[in-house]
């Protein structure tokens, strides 16, 4: 369920990047603020062990098919929400970088979707009331069974609204939660039956740390009110920053946002930045793109401007083809004639 | 993360690669970062039936990787590897996008199919960009750049703990898998059970392991306070050859030089 840098607009992604480095800025802060030194070797490992227990995957009985850990619910239970953050979203930032899951744009989505709704979201109000200080194994694993399905329900709604908000893929709302909500709940149930069963397994072998970790992290109702509210500011603030940026490159953009139905909370706040730049836009007679969607045949009023190929005609088009083929000729070649060189040094 | 087991396999590659020395492997860290950045932005930022004008920014691409010589080979394996998401959700979009926006001769192009292609293109080159800048830069590099642009420090050392340790530990994970299977015949103990038991028994090694690595850094003087190390302060030759790729980033944005291109090609050979 890892987002692609390809299915993103600019907007939301960079709306979703900016929340997360607020929200990674934060937990910095808090954990460093309450930082017992043990902990700062313990969070690197801990890190490298999801990327370890993924390695081994179990069958699911009936349905011949395999999984294995996500980690997110383990990483809350043993470090608390905040330093369980900052794990999680180094770990999906190496796995951006170097197993190329992801993408650097999407990387502020995917530590959203799968770092912010386990750990607070999930674990203070779920796992946290139902498992209590986890000394009773069932409701440790209801409690666990449960934040995991949650998290990951609300993860997958996460990846289908921003994918639907960046206008992308074409693929309807309904029909990709339809796909994307089943899934995810098998996906859940069968995390939370690992998370439990892993956590009832230190339980029984070394009860010390579950009960250090219970005992020696409460969390502050207040400090999620305030994470809430450094999210929305800095959604707000990023927002206007970046209709800035892409109306100063007019196409596309806007209308994908413009048509989705998801970020009327966006749009409100700067209006006047808006209409100012529709304004501009309107002089710089950029426009033409703005008619895709509308059936009406429009080959003769866009013809001179138009950055790109649906609206062209005949002429442009071959252009279009002509141009396209050399350059990507000339990518290829450019490649093979200073990889040849190098080879000669 | 099927192909987690391979893509750890040439994790080392990644690391020899990133040490070699080119024109782009020299460059500092944070202007290699911002660029890649600007680039991924630039790409995203095009319209959703935009192809050809995307085409120059893989010449950029493949431009780096020649200057810097990376095999194209490992950004392709890559490639290939991580595509289904995309593909899979691109794959949507000419069954639920039939709008006619293209005629080529007799074949009519719906704007279902030139979006998928679009996603595709989009999919090789913000990846591709990645992986090309963590083969530049070397994770270490990258983390550096991004503690100067005001990532908290904290964070930098968690990324750069996690990527020490990430080899010693999908080590033991890989040797666990492996001693597993070799004990289950017809996929017995490959259960929730014994997985549970597996991987509890990692974690708690994993645990006593922070524990000893928190003692050895202890013994080295460790007070609590986290020192990285700072990298070089720019030189002119880095602020020159960035201004020159956001230049040419921002123009390849800004106007569509495979059309232009063609269209000068097709009016020499009327």
């Amino acid at each position: 369920m890892h987002m692609a840098d390809a299915l993103l607009s600019p907007a939301v992604g960079g709306v979703m990047w900016a929340t997360t480095a607020a929200t990674i800025a934060f937990c910095a802060k808090k954990t460093q603020r309450d930082l017992d030194d043990r902990k700062v070797p313990l969070m690197g490992v801990l890190g490298a062990f999801i990327f370890a227990a993924q390695m081994i995957n179990f069958t699911i009985p009936a349905t011949g098919s395999s999984g294995h850990l996500g980690g997110g619910m383990i990483l809350a239970i043993l470090l608390g929400p905040y330093a369980a953050f900052l794990v999680i979203a180094s770990v999906l930032t190496v796995q951006a970088l170097f197993f190329a899951d992801g993408g650097l744009l999407a990387l502020g989505c995917n530590i959203f979707n799968l770092g912010v709704f386990p750990c607070f979201i999930a674990y203070p109000l779920i796992y946290k009331t139902i498992a209590g200080d986890g000394k009773s194994p069932k409701r440790l694993a209801f409690g666990a069974t449960l934040a995991a399905i949650v998290s990951l329900q609300l993860g997958a709604l996460g990846v289908v609204l921003e994918t639907v908000a960046s206008g992308i893929s074409a693929l309807p709302l309904g029909d990709f939660l339809a796909a994307m909500l089943p899934i995810h709940f098998a996906i859940g149930l069968v995390e939370g039956l690992v998370t439990t069963a892993v956590i009832s397994f230190v339980w029984k072998a070394r009860p010390e740390i579950l009960a250090y970790s219970a005992v020696s992290r409460p969390l502050g109702n207040l400090s999620i009110a305030k994470v809430l509210t450094g999210l929305g500011l800095a959604a707000i603030v990023t927002g206007g920053a970046l209709s800035w940026f892409a109306s100063s490159f007019p196409d596309g953009l806007e209308w994908s946002m413009a048509k989705t139905s998801g970020q009327e909370e966006l749009e409100a706040p700067h209006q006047g930045i808006h209409h100012l730049l529709a304004g501009i836009q309107e002089k710089t007679a950029f426009l033409p793109d703005y008619a895709f969607q509308s059936n009406e045949p429009q080959a003769s009023a866009s013809e001179a401007s138009a950055p790109s190929w649906p609206a062209v005609d005949a002429g442009t088009t071959t252009s279009g083809l002509v141009g396209g083929g050399l350059t990507l000729f000339l990518a290829v070649a450019v490649g093979f004639m200073l990889r040849r060189r190098t080879q000669f040094r | 993360m099927a192909n987690i087991e391979s893509a750890f396999v040439d994790l080392g590659l990644l690391d020899a690669l990133a040490a070699r020395d080119s024109i782009v492997h020299r460059l500092d860290p944070r202007v290699k970062v911002m660029t890649a950045a600007l680039f991924v932005l630039c790409v995203v930022s095009f319209d959703k039936y935009v192809i050809a004008a995307m085409l120059p920014f893989a010449l950029f691409l493949s431009l780096v990787l020649g200057l810097a010589g990376i095999p194209a080979r490992f950004v392709l394996k890559r490639l290939v590897l991580v595509a289904p998401f995309a593909v899979l959700l691109g794959l949507f979009n000419p069954f639920f996008d039939r709008q006619i926006l293209l005629h080529l001769g007799p074949v009519a192009v719906s704007g279902g199919w030139l979006s998928f292609l679009s996603i595709l293109l989009r999919f090789g080159l913000t990846v591709g960009a990645m992986l090309t800048l963590i083969a530049v830069t070397g994770f270490n590099g990258v983390c550096m750049a991004m503690e100067k642009m005001g990532m908290p420090k904290i964070f930098a050392v968690q990324l750069l703990l996690l990527y020490r340790y990430i080899f010693v530990l999908a080590d033991e994970g890989q040797r666990m898998h492996r001693a597993r299977a070799l004990r289950s015949f017809d996929g017995r103990g490959t259960g929730i059970t014994t997985y549970g038991h597996l991987i509890g028994g990692l974690l708690l090694r994993t645990l006593d392991r922070a524990q000893r690595i928190h003692l050895a850094m202890l013994c080295r003087g460790f007070d609590g306070t986290i020192r990285t190390s700072r990298p070089p302060r720019l030189v002119a030759r880095d602020v020159l050859l960035f201004a020159l790729a956001c230049l040419l980033l921002i123009a390849m944005r800004r106007y569509d030089c495979s059309l232009l291109l063609g269209q000068f090609l097709t009016e020499l050979v009327p």
